[in-house]
């Protein structure tokens, strides 16, 4: 694991042809709610494989709503619902016979706020997701820890300290300790939730590089306020308001030639 | 032009008026109640240093005050906080977790949880008659050390439970969905997430709540420990006494030398108590640094 990661070519800011790539998640006609409140009404979009998707809108526009309707977070609010179908790789994850459990373990999430387990060293949150499930072979953790730590970009950083507490680190380490996490449990799709919101510059191109690396192996799905970064770092956009998909396309042609309206209005800072 | 920030007086006489009254009054309120405590705490040492030796503290009770000892309540004292503790500890923590992780908005949840609230206001001689009635008779542990455990453990339980539920409510939510969006089930992010980190606050809850149950006398008396026993607990099921027990009856006593036992028997029921809430606080700063 620690021997690919190694092997994987320097980051590639240049973005990856979307258009004959096969899709992760097919979602359609997905409504979901908080109680009487409506967030999400009628989305239809297809996620591509190993590519990063960036999900961007003003605030309330249901974007954070929308990834974690991808690995069934959005019910774990007591008034949620949820409605639509959301296919990950052609399985209905709404299905009656789904565990939502098991479903997030191939699809982990990085929060906006980094929240590393603060009662666990570096080492014991980077195997949390494996331990918590019991899923956990002691005579491979050393080479799973190197590995996930590899993949964040935060090995060199932490190898000489890997007992001592994670909630020790900078935030921008804190952030990479989190995709470590949720990279050792190896799932098939990242969802990150504004996960650089909290990060000053420098961590957030960290990150940013990182993420261009892990699209090689995972289908990465990306909140951000920022369209900078949308722009920077996604392959695709989809652009969110009020609780629809007003359009998605290739990053390049949502910010040189928008289809609707309203994108351009967004993206040239008319509005939101 | 220019604000400035100094008046030209003093920056103390600029304050209003009101604010110094107000820190003084603060400050009274924590003077008064500490003096009122170093008096008390003064008076009985004064009184009961004197009296106060080994050979108090291993003795047997007796009629002749000179030769009484306190070792028989010190000794059911002990045994009454552990048998405590092992009881509501358990029992309130897991009340605790299910009002607070899985009851959430559930009709029973807060019905339960409103006569918590109102359990932790009952007078303690009503849980004594309470557990006169139910573990003493009912379920016939007769005047037992169990029975007096078991009554105090119901006293104590709301504190426990409230205290317990606060501290879990102070885990950050954003540590919980972590733990989920790993994998974990629920009791999987319970177990390992949330529990430890609300560990030393639950640990604080259960000190202040084994505290109150050292000092109780009333429930006692009422479930039948006994103030004259020459004997040591051999099991839960002796019978038994306690230091504020063995202190109430020698502060009834006419003699002036049983007061000074009394006196003496108080410094032993602070010092046992200073002691456990220490060990408690060490251990649970020993989790506390651990977070850190």
């Amino acid at each position: 694991m620690a021997q690919r990661a190694l092997m994987v070519a320097p980051s590639d800011p240049a973005q990856k042809p979307v258009a004959d790539t096969p899709s992760k998640f097919e979602v359609s006609g997905l409504r979901a709610s908080f109680g009487d409140n409506v967030v999400l009404r009628s989305i239809d979009i297809a996620v591509p494989m190993q590519r990063i998707t960036a999900v961007i809108g003003p605030s309330g526009c249901g974007k954070s709503t929308f990834i974690r309707c991808l690995n069934r977070m959005h019910e774990l609010v007591p008034s949620a619902r949820v409605s639509g179908t959301v296919l990950l790789d052609g399985e209905d994850i709404y299905g009656r016979r789904v565990d939502p459990v098991l479903l997030r373990r191939r699809v982990g999430m990085v929060f906006q706020k980094p929240n590393p387990f603060p009662t666990m060293s570096i080492r014991d949150n980077v195997l949390a997701g494996l331990r918590l499930t019991g899923g956990l072979d002691k005579s491979r953790a050393d080479e799973l820890v190197e590995g996930a730590l590899q993949q964040a970009a935060l090995w060199d950083e932490v190898k000489d300290r890997l007992n001592a507490p994670g909630a020790g680190l900078s935030g921008g380490q804190q952030q990479r300790l989190c995709i470590a996490r949720a990279l050792a449990v190896e799932p098939d799709v990242i969802l990150l939730d504004e996960p650089c919101s909290a990060l000053d510059p420098i961590s957030t191109a960290r990150i940013e590089d990182l993420l261009t690396v892990l699209r090689e192996r995972y289908t990465i799905v990306m909140v951000t306020h920022n369209m900078q970064q949308a722009a920077r770092a996604s392959d695709l956009t989809a652009f969110f308001l009020s609780g629809e998909l007003v359009e998605i396309g290739p990053t390049t042609k949502i910010f040189t030639r928008p289809g609707d309206s309203r994108t351009e209005d967004y993206i040239t800072g008319r509005f939101g | 032009m220019a604000a400035s920030l100094s008046d030209g007086r003093s920056s103390g006489s600029t304050r209003p008026r009101a604010e110094t009254l107000f820190r003084a009054l603060c400050l009274a309120a924590v003077i008064i109640p500490l003096l009122l405590l170093a008096v008390l705490v003064g008076d009985v040492l004064i009184r009961g240093l004197g009296r106060l030796d080994w050979a108090f503290i291993t003795s047997l009770p007796s009629r002749r005050a000179d030769l009484a000892g306190i070792l028989p309540a010190l000794v059911g004292s002990l045994y009454l906080v552990t048998l405590t503790s092992l009881i509501a500890v358990p029992i309130g923590v897991g009340c605790a977790i299910y009002l607070e992780e899985y009851g959430h908005d559930s009709r029973i949840a807060r019905i339960i949880e409103l006569n918590i609230a109102n359990l932790a206001g009952v007078p303690s001689v009503i849980y004594g008659l309470l557990g006169l009635e139910i573990f003493v008779r009912v379920l016939n542990m007769d005047r037992s050390l169990l029975a007096g455990a078991c009554t105090l453990s119901l006293l104590v339980l709301p504190i426990v439970i409230l205290s317990s539920r606060e501290a879990l409510r102070t885990v950050p939510k954003g540590l919980r969905e972590g733990a989920y969006a790993l994998g974990a089930t629920h009791w999987q992010s319970i177990r390992r997430v949330v529990l430890p980190m609300a560990l030393p606050g639950i640990l604080t809850g259960t000190i202040l709540a084994i505290s109150r149950a050292i000092g109780e006398t009333a429930p006692l008396i009422v479930v039948g420990a006994l103030a004259y026993v020459t004997f040591l607990p051999e099991s839960p099921m002796s019978p038994f006494t306690a230091l504020p027990i063995q202190i109430f009856n020698w502060v009834s006593r006419p003699q002036e030398a049983f007061l000074i036992n009394a006196a003496a028997g108080i410094v032993v029921l602070l010092v046992t108590l200073l002691t456990l809430n220490s060990l408690a606080v060490g251990i649970r700063n020993r989790f506390q640094r651990r977070l850190r």
